[in-house]
């Protein structure tokens, strides 16, 4: 599986972003339990995986996977060397985090008004300033802050976003503080050729090193699409273990792109992510049994029947 | 993220997007218009030709055997979608492959439309006189870049299996048939593992030496990648122009499109798929096989790549077949869609 000479025109290191535990999980029906859920992140921790963000301290109204954030966050072993980013909607929600033992936190906007005031209940502008006073206390508190745009390829109620929207709401994140946008395929409709174009847009404001891609793969698309924007420089990719966490504007369709799957091209194409894959697996195989379902990734699906 | 996937449902502005996305276009023969890519990426080829491999590649690996006359429908429904060539089966021994047996039912049974093309298999002379009896007017002949594979899959050895080639492409040319060689294990062998360069690169030139006008070649474990697709492109691409050469990448570890795209930016513009990815591995147990016609699709038409092919009446073809062998659809873009 292993390329001896990594592939020219990619990076030559891949940092993978695991956002299992929480985009994952926020995505699925079943609630986890909170031990499970500690004992899912800390068998991440032991994959080489250098990122994985735990929870998200929002309402237990909105989001009741996600009411346990601070019995999680306080239950994990944070291993040294790992980073655990929460999210955190707003200062209330930061304060907690950083209670309960956050060192880094992220927020999560939207090149979509629509989207906006559907998901978090306001307006690009009224979530951007929330944003700015969480950035700006995690600054003062130095702690990291990492930025989502969210519709960055189109939206489940505008449809099209413009290049325009998508890079002005990018830059704002990035200008109040943010060390690293992740634009996120939200409903996964992205194409290698919606992306390039996005990318070639943002990047026009923002440099490589601080951007990131989040891809959905529920149109299937997921993989072309991250190896086009690694093609272009970008060297941040976030990935769900199993592919967790369905679609909940198609019923039935898949969410995040796999770990698994993500590893093993990266793999083949000789970069190198410091992530384990067979243990990526093995925490993937434990956490479908959790929620009661099969794994999304084909890697995954190939290789425990083969 | 809040919970309005009803509410979703309904909104137009998510159904347009979709319709751009999926390309779904009322013209009859499949010409669409490119709705939101005003101009196609650089970089791509202008044109993609799709060989539709459902019918037979597909069929051939589910363990429901599909009757006759729903093979035919299929293949009927197919010819409505724009696709230019279809597989529409196997001159082989109902021995091996029972799921075959109806070769020549469902080669007399289609209707032929004009202007689309409808290639079978034919292993051997046998079968190839068969399969001209049957009506067909294109023949494949199927060999191996793995001399275990080829032993285990056909019996005989790579060279063994090129002399019977020879035999049949020879005929097809004296009767003006045209000949498409595949080469399996393209990268990588279920038995072997990795497959040198130089093999593959050997065998594909044999068989278009022999006078086979196009090249498939297979992923057929779907273990390949961007990385080790690119190198056995590289190498081929040395001894047989890319006009003439063609991937069939295998969905397994989930990098086929990802494969394609690279194969695609190599200046390859035939694609082999299967309508709902259509046909586990068999070695693999549950894992998937043939990439899918739809996901693939999706991603040319986003990419401004013109493919001839309606989306849309691809997708109800699929679902039509999937049906008939009892399981749900492998195309995630199926899957979006008709929960959307």
């Amino acid at each position: 599986m292993f390329e001896s000479a990594q592939l020219s025109g990619f990076p030559e290191y891949v940092k993978i972003v695991e956002v299992g535990p929480r985009d994952g999980l926020q995505n699925e029906k079943v609630i986890v339990p909170t031990d499970i859920k500690i004992e899912f992140i800390n068998q991440l921790s032991q994959t080489g995986l250098s990122v994985i963000e735990v929870t998200s301290f929002v309402s237990s109204r909105w989001i009741p996977q996600m009411a346990d954030h601070t019995e999680v966050m306080k239950g994990i072993h944070q291993y040294p060397g790992i980073r655990y980013p929460v999210l955190t909607p707003n200062l209330q929600g930061f304060h907690r985090a950083v209670a309960a033992g956050a060192t880094e936190v992220s927020v999560f906007g939207a090149a979509s008004e629509s989207f906006s005031k559907k998901n978090i209940n306001c307006s690009i502008e009224e979530s951007m300033k929330k944003f700015e006073e969480v950035v700006k206390s995690a600054r003062h508190m130095n702690i990291p802050a990492r930025g989502y745009v969210s519709c960055a390829l189109g939206c489940p109620y505008e449809g099209n976003i413009t290049l325009q929207k998508v890079t002005e709401v990018s830059k704002r994140l990035y200008g109040m503080g943010c060390y690293e946008i992740s634009l996120g395929d939200t409903i996964g409709v992205g194409t290698p050729g919606s992306m390039k174009k996005m990318l070639e847009s943002v990047m026009k404001e923002i440099p490589p090193r601080a951007l990131a891609v989040h891809c959905h793969d529920t149109y299937g698309q997921a993989l072309a699409n991250i190896l086009t924007a690694l093609q272009m420089g970008i060297n941040v990719v976030d990935s769900a273990v199993s592919g967790l966490g369905g679609c909940p504007y198609a019923k039935g369709a898949s969410g995040n792109v796999a770990t698994e799957d993500l590893i093993y091209m990266l793999n083949g194409l000789g970069v190198n992510t410091g992530v384990n894959l067979y243990k990526v697996m093995e925490a993937g195989d434990f956490i479908c049994k959790a929620v009661n379902k099969t794994t999304n990734s084909k890697v995954a699906q190939a290789s425990f029947n083969a």
